[in-house]
């Protein structure tokens, strides 16, 4: 089972509470998570279902490879957090 | 009810108000913080529906019932799933097209329930529900043609002006930066690129009249005689009477015929109005002096309106949907990239300014 939460940020847009949820693959889990929190797909990926280039994934403190197909293979007990990529000062 | 505006900016939407003394309040503020990039209210409802561009977490739509009481947030118009190993690249820097919205840019009102939404990079949108299901124009996009569009002041094409035609909504008409003029009669089942008489300096030799390469800043039609179109345009000032097939430049608009908006009287299809700028490296008043231009005879002859603008010098730049006229053809209202406001009560022979103050203007218009 995956952790997964979300940063602050994005709560006064839309609700994302941490959630446990089982994957895997990134992909997974996020498509887990959206089956029961429909509004947050469009803040985190675009219409073709990649990462938004201003947002990061963070699977066990490092950055997902797969940006686009969400493949980053996820083992049990894994943590993911997802973040604004800050760009700029 | 009394008169209304809403002002989208960098930080929020704005409501200001007409009140009774003739002065003007802010009415309302939502989305502070957040970028609004376009807003409609339709006519005779109390349904508004208000664009954002979050950036990091993308574009999204808030619409609310209720005149602005309470929002929630609608689907966004999103694009199909783009085909494994369809090739589809921006023709000047060789870019992969996003198949993503990345700015609403455009939205209006079509026939009962009908709503349009042009976006960056270059899709339109209709939906038949009120916004609650957007489906991508497919005839459009997949024309071979769309893919020559150019990005204009953004890194892709885009879709600014919707024109529904009021006497028959399957008739729209279209305004891309950079993309020329685009007509459907059947409601977009079909598409004719037009817009003879145009030109595009820019161009290389030869290709200044291509309709395909002409970059319209903004195109309005009047409503009660909507075969006449005007545009202001990268390259000038132009005007068409029929629909935007054909159209005719007017060179020497005094003090310059670059800018971006531009507003036509609701009736009377030979008043319109423009806020030139000096083109088109610069982008700020002409010798830094803010001035309306208004022609009451079809383009024939120019007025400087400055009554109650700057006396000063003045760097506000006023984008293409910053400029509107209220359903009365009296009160027109504009904001500037600086943030300002200001309104007029008698078709812009004078000029009140509002705010000074409020973020960077992106889009105003009147309500009802």
């Amino acid at each position: 089972m995956t952790t997964l939460s979300f940063t602050p940020n994005l709560r006064r847009h839309v609700a994302t509470p941490d959630a446990v949820v089982q994957g895997a693959t990134v992909g997974q889990v996020l498509e887990r998570y959206f089956e029961v929190n429909p509004r947050v797909r469009g803040y985190v990926l675009d219409d073709q279902g990649a990462v938004r280039p201003h947002v990061a994934i963070f699977l066990n403190r490092e950055p997902i490879r797969d940006r686009s197909r969400l493949s980053d293979l996820v083992a049990d007990d894994a943590e993911i957090f997802v973040v604004q990529a800050l760009t700029g000062g | 009810m009394a008169l209304r505006l809403l002002v989208g900016t960098r930080k929020g939407l704005f409501r200001i108000e007409r009140t009774g003394e003739g002065g003007w309040d802010l009415a309302g503020a939502w989305f502070l913080g957040d970028p609004v990039s376009a807003v409609l209210c339709e006519p005779g409802a109390q349904r508004i529906h208000a664009a954002l561009d979050l950036g990091h977490f993308g574009v999204k739509l808030r619409r609310s019932e209720d005149g602005g009481g309470t929002w929630s947030e609608a689907p966004v118009p999103t694009f199909p799933p783009k085909p494994e190993g369809f090739e589809d690249k921006d023709p000047m820097r060789g870019l992969d097209l996003p198949w993503t919205t990345r700015l609403i840019w455009s939205l209006e009102a079509g026939g009962p329930g009908e709503l349009w939404c042009g976006v960056i990079p270059g899709g339109l949108f209709r939906s038949l529900d009120g916004g609650e299901t957007w489906a991508l124009i497919r005839p459009l996009w997949d024309d071979p043609r769309r893919q020559k569009w150019m990005g204009g002041g953004y890194d892709f094409a885009g879709i600014h002006s919707i024109l529904v035609d009021p006497r028959d909504p399957g008739h729209v008409t279209l305004g891309v930066s950079v993309g020329g003029v685009w007509t459907t009669r059947d409601a977009g089942a079909s598409w004719r690129l037009i817009g003879t008489g145009l030109r595009n300096a820019y161009m290389p030799p030869g290709m200044e009249g291509d309709p395909l390469s002409q970059d319209p800043h903004r195109i309005v039609h009047c409503p009660s005689a909507p075969d006449r179109l005007w545009m202001q345009h990268h390259n000038g000032i132009f005007l068409s009477d029929d629909t935007g097939e054909s159209w005719r430049e007017l060179t020497e608009v005094p003090p310059s015929s670059f800018g971006f908006a531009v507003a036509v009287h609701p009736r009377d299809p030979d008043t319109a109005w423009f806020v030139p700028a000096t083109k088109d490296e610069q982008r700020i008043p002409v010798d830094a002096r803010l001035v309306v231009t208004r022609t009451r005879d079809g383009g024939g002859s120019f007025e400087l309106l400055s009554r109650g603008l700057p006396a000063g010098p003045a760097y506000d730049l006023v984008y293409r949907h910053a400029l509107a006229i209220a359903a009365d053809g009296q009160h027109l209202a504009f904001g500037s990239t600086t943030g300002s406001l200001w309104v007029s009560e008698d078709q812009g022979d004078t000029w009140q300014t509002l705010s000074n103050h409020l973020p960077p203007i992106a889009c105003v218009r009147f309500e009802g």
